[in-house]
């Protein structure tokens, strides 16, 4: 009866280990809505030993700067947080005052003085209506968290930066749509952003479309889980913690049962 | 018990006027258990564990949360960027609340294979039901909390299966919101109520231990306890088995807390509400899934929504339900093969529940769902009369420990 | 069953071992999970990065006094008359409670910045409009407990165990000073 009790017990735990796989991937599937399915690139930070690509994430950041910044905000993110992707503060003050902020003066006059490393990045527009008008009624998300709100983030948007091709025949586009083959419905309100050498990277780096879409993801990859490095370094010693928690305490139960057990 | 059984005399001093220690000897230490508990009875105290951190971590959490629709969805995220370890603690709360769930339907599922809601243990079954509706209102209010698109449209997509009461569900969904949408008012109930609720849990839970202590735990081959030699001292073999459980359980979740801490989160929740769009699919968090395929099984609003509750209504009167004296699986082989029927009838439940309702999907649904109510309301009350049970053991002790000497394990215990 | 009772102590030493390791380990771990959860509650990353603030001196007459707000407390600003700024050097050191000279506590000796909380139990003191009691040394006066401060935020008659604070600041021009 002992043996029928344990064969039942490891069917079991199979078959709810079974079910919860199905469960989440169903959740997954669902997120990605349409079945269009984009290249699956390997990133640095992917895998549970993953870690970020300082250089690549400074590219990227120059791309946002000097591409992305024009329409989309990063509110969530200060000047500051710049810190953990390689910069030092003399080189982040001077990035955070070429903004400006509003503020209030002793006079009660609303004026603006340069952007300090405790702001947020300032972002385009003063707010969502102003950001909607200037863009034909397409809203330009922030992207502070795009690659966590979107399902495969970073695929999904170096998917979709590369993804503007020539719209086939009998694809009609509207003015001020654009053909994209990754985005859900294929027409999107963003103009192709990244063309060759679109940008001057300092480090020599051939700037391609290609180029400058993985680095400015890695960049926005940060900007969603900024502590993902730390998050992954814990978990591995927590991890081991847990491990040898686990043996020992299924060695002290053996021991504490066994008398049990022999009678 | 002898009163020289404690020896500190600070703790004998106490105890002879507030007897918390021998109350906690008693229950804890010397509590009789039944020895042939399988790993499956890990997750009751798991499932303690869970509430205990959910607690700790929401109180911590909520020390920094802003309960304003302007402020709600940014002060998560500053949780999760500025403040100390912050995004360890929002992430331990975040998939705790699915770690809790997993480990209270194997409880539950468990209670169901082995007979533990017959006689004498009915009450200690309605109250686990009522936690688990709790669970589910605090979960779903938590869920609101974050202020992203799927909380603010699940709110108001749960908050409107009351509409669908004759009469007086449309004066009821506004008194729920407290307005005439989702909006502020009700965000600051949903946080007041998720706050208050998980000690309202504890409450609840107090009773099942109350109720589990009274006529002890059932055990895999569901018949009673005979004497000591049935069982061992809740401590040190409990204890250590449980500890070795939770260690297991936390490996489990540490990995989820730590390597994948969204995966079982949507991503549309890490956009911020917008009353003026909703996301191209929602779905409920995995955990209410099965219910929400119910809910959508039926083609009628007010049906649906009665349907959904009555699957866990059903559960509360399960002891009447089911009347054979057998309590476990094991000697009942037909209740067996219907239990896995319906083990995986809830998981096709949940995977219906996660894909759109068209189709081949609602067909399924509605099978999934009939089959469910079919399982508890004619299956249950008619299988004592067709199905021939197995016979039963004499005791625990003798069959399954393959007999030998009766020494008590208390006797062993006390040699040490 | 071990035969003898030797290598059974061994055995029973050795099961101890095993089960009091497991146990602090459980409690190594729950120890340390602990600090998370207190660690929270100090300051976040984005409060200490709004520790500086620039002031203006430029429109500030001599005896008149300005409050402006740093990591949210008030500060005090106020340009000293070479009155002021003598009684605050000359007086003798002797007598105080927590002996500081001017010097050391105001690098530009006609502007002296202090954090406005009482060093006693955290109150604001009077003393920064014209019409405020300054207490009977001419500098602050906390209402609260009667605490008297000088011409240099020294505690020189009540219960404060120590002068008003400093704040780290120092001069981007003149007139402009950063504290943090």
């Amino acid at each position: 009866m002992i043996k029928g009790s344990s064969c039942f017990f490891s069917n079991n735990i199979l078959k709810l280990l079974f079910s919860l796989v199905i469960i989440c991937s169903s959740n997954l599937s669902l997120a990605a809505g349409e079945k269009i399915s984009y290249p699956q690139l390997n990133w640095t930070f992917s895998g549970i030993l993953g870690t970020f690509d300082r250089a690549s994430q400074q590219r990227g950041l120059q791309v946002y700067k000097e591409v992305c910044s024009g329409c989309h905000g990063m509110r969530l993110l200060a000047y500051r947080n710049l810190k953990s992707i390689g910069y030092n503060d003399d080189e982040i003050k001077a990035f955070a005052a070429e903004n400006s902020v509003n503020t209030i003066n002793d006079d009660g006059e609303v004026v603006e003085r340069p952007a300090r490393p405790s702001d947020k990045f300032v972002s385009p527009y003063p707010n969502d209506k102003a950001a909607r008008a200037a863009n034909g009624g397409a809203y330009p998300p922030d992207l502070s968290l795009i690659v966590k709100a979107r399902a495969d983030g970073a695929n999904y948007l170096h998917a979709l930066l590369t993804g503007y091709v020539d719209a086939p025949a009998e694809k009609k586009v509207p003015d001020g749509m654009y053909y994209n083959k990754y985005y859900s419905g294929n027409l999107i309100g963003m103009p192709q952003p990244l063309y060759d050498d679109g940008v001057e990277y300092a480090d020599g780096t051939k700037a391609t479309p290609d180029q400058m879409a993985k680095d400015v993801t890695a960049f926005l990859a940060w900007a969603s889980e900024p502590e993902m490095e730390d998050r992954k370094q814990l978990g591995i010693s927590v991890m081991l913690f847990l491990l040898l928690l686990t043996a020992l305490s299924y060695f002290a139960m053996k021991q504490i049962w066994a008398p049990i057990k022999n009678q | 018990m002898s009163k020289s059984k404690f020896k500190n005399p600070v703790v004998k001093w106490i105890d002879h006027r507030l007897p918390v220690f021998s109350f906690m000897d008693h229950e804890l230490n010397h509590y009789p258990t039944p020895k042939n508990l399988n790993y499956f009875w890990n997750f009751g105290s798991l499932a303690g564990f869970a509430l205990v951190t959910m607690i700790i971590t929401g109180i911590v959490l909520s020390m920094n949360y802003t309960a304003h629709v302007d402020y709600a969805f940014d002060s998560v995220e500053r949780i999760m960027r500025d403040v100390n370890h912050g995004w360890l603690i929002r992430y331990i709360h975040m998939n705790g609340a699915s770690f809790f769930f997993i480990v209270v339907y194997i409880h539950i599922f468990r209670g169901l294979y082995y007979g533990s809601y017959k006689a004498p243990r009915e009450l200690l079954w309605i109250l686990g039901v009522l936690i688990l509706l709790l669970m589910m209102a605090t979960a779903f209010m938590g869920y609101v909390l974050p202020w992203g698109q799927m909380s603010f449209w699940g709110a108001t997509v749960i908050t409107n299966l009351f509409s669908a009461i004759p009469l007086v569900g449309e004066s009821i969904v506004t008194w729920l919101w407290g307005g005439f949408s989702v909006d502020n008012s009700t965000l600051n109930r949903f946080f007041s109520l998720h706050f208050v609720l998980p000690f309202v849990i504890v409450g609840v839970v107090i009773l099942h231990l109350v109720a589990l202590h009274r006529f002890g735990s059932n055990n895999p081959i569901g018949i009673d306890v005979r004497g000591t030699q049935d069982t061992v001292p809740f401590s040190p073999y409990y204890t250590i088995k449980d500890l070795f459980g939770l260690s297991v359980f936390l490996s489990f979740f540490a990995a989820a807390v730590f390597f994948f801490p969204n995966f079982m989160g949507h991503p549309d929740n890490y956009i911020e509400a917008n009353p003026m769009v909703t996301p191209a699919h929602i779905v409920p968090e995995w955990y209410f899934l099965p219910f929400y395929a119910i809910l959508r099984a039926v083609p009628d609003k007010l049906g649906g929504v009665l349907f959904m509750f009555g699957a866990i209504a059903v559960l509360f009167i399960l002891p009447w339900l089911d009347r054979s004296p057998v309590r476990s699986s094991q000697f009942r082989p037909i209740f067996k093969i219907f239990f896995w029927i319906l083990f995986l009838d809830c998981i096709l439940l949940g995977y219906l529940g996660a894909m759109p309702a068209e189709g081949i999907y609602v067909i399924l649904s509605r099978i999934a769902t009939a089959y469910y109510f079919f399982h508890f309301l004619i299956l249950f009350p008619l299988l004592p009369y067709i199905e021939k049970t197995k016979p039963l053991p004499i005791s625990i002790s003798e069959p399954v420990l393959g007999g030998g000497s009766p020494a008590s394990a208390f006797a062993m215990r006390e040699k040490k | 069953m071990p035969k003898n009772s030797k290598s059974k102590n061994n055995n029973e030493g050795k099961r101890d071992f095993l089960i009091i390791s497991t146990y602090a380990m459980a409690g190594i771990g729950a120890a340390s999970v602990a600090w998370p959860l207190i660690d929270q509650m100090n300051p976040a990353a984005d409060t200490l990065a709004l520790a500086s603030t620039e002031v203006d001196l430029s429109s500030l007459e001599e005896g008149q006094a300005i409050t402006v707000t740093w990591r949210g407390k008030p500060v005090f600003v106020r340009h000293r008359t070479p009155e002021e700024i003598k009684l605050a050097k000359e007086v003798s050191l002797d007598e105080m409670r927590h002996p500081e000279t001017d010097e050391e506590r105001v690098p530009n000796e006609k502007f002296i910045v202090l954090v406005g909380v009482c060093t006693h139990l955290g109150c604001v003191p009077l003393g920064q409009k014209s019409g405020d009691v300054k207490g009977q040394y001419g500098g602050w006066f906390c209402p609260c407990h009667g605490s008297h401060y000088d011409h240099s935020g020294r505690i020189r008659k009540g219960p404060a165990p120590t002068n008003l604070e400093v704040p780290s600041y120092k001069f981007l021009s003149d007139n402009i000073i950063k504290i943090g």
